[in-house]
């Protein structure tokens, strides 16, 4: 049997790599293609990278960093942010990236979505869904970096999403992102129970143990690190850092 | 010194990078003369089968990689689709292969109680080696590697076959015929499992 994937989730601020909280507040925590050699040595399954400002400020992809990121990485790479465009998908798959990950764009046109996963596959196009809980406690996601909520409901949209051609949803709760207070798993298990694609938990991570949970009470076939790939300690000091895959198995369910 | 073949099939940057990392002389190329005077060669590729062979076509290169394959007997390795290449010809294209190993590339078929299995085979898998290919010496057991591939290879000789994987059903994941070697996964993707293959390769006499 294959084994939950346990990945770094990166994030990249023009060519640094940075953290937040809550979708807000970017701190710096290094460079790129440093952490890259980190991961390397730790032997991650996948690593995922996300402009986060790609989409707000209205750039495309910054293909000649995706180059220097794919020539680095001994590991497959997934890419998302301010893909909307075919030549910018074709671009990123020629540099050697294995996966892309469409976020707003998959909201504003979801036939993009299927023009993709019909050229590259559906295992190649990861619909990467962000989601907020409003004050009244529903569920809803929203786009452009959170910035803009959509009305739309998380599940609704997820089976939408593997109709159109998503081969794999990353789901990120926007409320625990950065708080280390563990995966939203009730989100989790709403999304993941509703579709048959694979489901990477994003957002909230604070402890290995939360991998394991996401897992098995969430349903995720996937667990996404964020600070816990980039701090250490309560005082998230800055270190690139991941579990073992021993460590790993030993939180996963067999 | 080994020759990365350049052209114009996708970024090569990190197996030329995990060649340095094993601190083993290599270097992208797509001139003739690299290619003649290179001791060992690896055959990149991602894509499409007819695509990759119209680029071989037009780069002028074919004639040199079968002069330095077929002839000098130069230890050749092609990797994911390069390894497709060394066919006799694809299901996914027209073209003829360039028909190095006696064999034919075919698209992943399953049985309807299997048609749960998405095509592209996508994602780490383990290999089952055979025990007397150079290429395959001292793998680290269990080792795992990253596919991802629509096609596959079929021998006609099964003694040529270095590994095989189960997606599905067994297929062959790497070949060795004497100095022509493959591998269908992405050595340059599978971390110390991908390295300890190249490294098998630049150490062959």
């Amino acid at each position: 049997m294959l084994l939950a994937r346990v990945m770094p989730c990166l994030l990249l601020r023009n060519a640094a790599l940075v953290k937040t909280v809550q979708f807000k507040n970017p701190s710096y925590v290094g460079d790129p293609i440093n952490a890259i050699r980190i991961y390397n040595e730790k032997e991650v399954d996948e690593l995922i990278f996300l402009d986060i400002t790609a989409t707000v400020e209205g750039k495309r992809p910054q293909l000649k960093l995706l180059a220097d990121i794919a020539s680095e990485c001994f590991m497959p790479v997934a890419y998302g942010g301010g893909i909307s465009r075919m030549d910018d998908v074709d671009a990123i798959f020629s540099i050697g990236i294995e996966k892309v990950s469409i976020n707003s764009h998959a909201v504003a046109e979801p036939t993009f979505v299927t023009r993709v996963a019909d050229k590259y596959g559906t295992q190649a196009v990861v619909v990467s869904i962000d989601v907020k809980r409003s004050i009244f406690g529903k569920y809803e996601v929203c786009t452009r970096g959170g910035r803009t909520a959509t009305g739309r409901d998380p599940i609704a949209f997820a089976l939408e999403m593997e109709k159109a051609g998503a081969g794999e949803i990353i789901l990120t709760s926007i409320d625990r992102d950065g708080t280390g207070k563990g995966y939203d798993i009730d989100l989790l298990k709403r999304v993941a129970s509703a579709v048959t694609i694979p489901v990477i938990a994003s957002g909230g991570a604070g402890r290995i143990e939360d991998c394991g949970i996401a897992v098995r009470e969430g349903g995720a076939s996937a667990a996404a690190l964020g600070s816990m790939a980039v701090y250490h300690g309560r005082n998230r000091a800055v270190l690139i850092n991941f579990p073992t895959r021993e460590e790993l198995d030993l939180v996963l369910p067999n | 010194m080994i020759v990365i073949v350049d052209y114009g099939m996708g970024n090569l940057g990190s197996i030329l990078n995990m060649l340095k990392k094993i601190g083993v002389k290599a270097k992208i190329s797509s001139d003739r003369s690299d290619i003649d005077s290179a001791g060992k060669l690896i055959l990149p590729g991602v894509g499409a089968f007819d695509t990759a062979m119209r680029h071989l076509h037009e780069s002028g290169l074919l004639d040199a990689l079968n002069e330095a394959v077929l002839h000098r007997k130069k230890p050749t390795i092609g990797l994911c689709l390069g390894m497709q290449l060394l066919t006799q010809g694809s299901e996914e294209g027209n073209l003829p292969g360039l028909g190095w190993i006696p064999a034919e590339t075919r698209r992943f078929r399953f049985p309807a109680e299997l048609s749960n299995l998405k095509v592209p085979h996508m994602g780490w898998n383990s290999i089952s080696v055979s025990p007397d290919k150079p290429l395959v010496r001292d793998l680290r057991d269990p080792s795992r590697f990253y596919f991802v591939h629509s096609y596959h290879v079929v021998l006609r000789d099964q003694t040529d076959a270095a590994a095989t994987t189960t997606y599905g059903y067994e297929f062959v994941s790497m070949i060795q015929k004497g100095h022509i070697m493959g591998t269908q996964f992405h050595p340059e993707k599978s971390h110390q499992y991908g390295m300890k293959v190249l490294s098998n390769f630049a150490e062959l006499a």
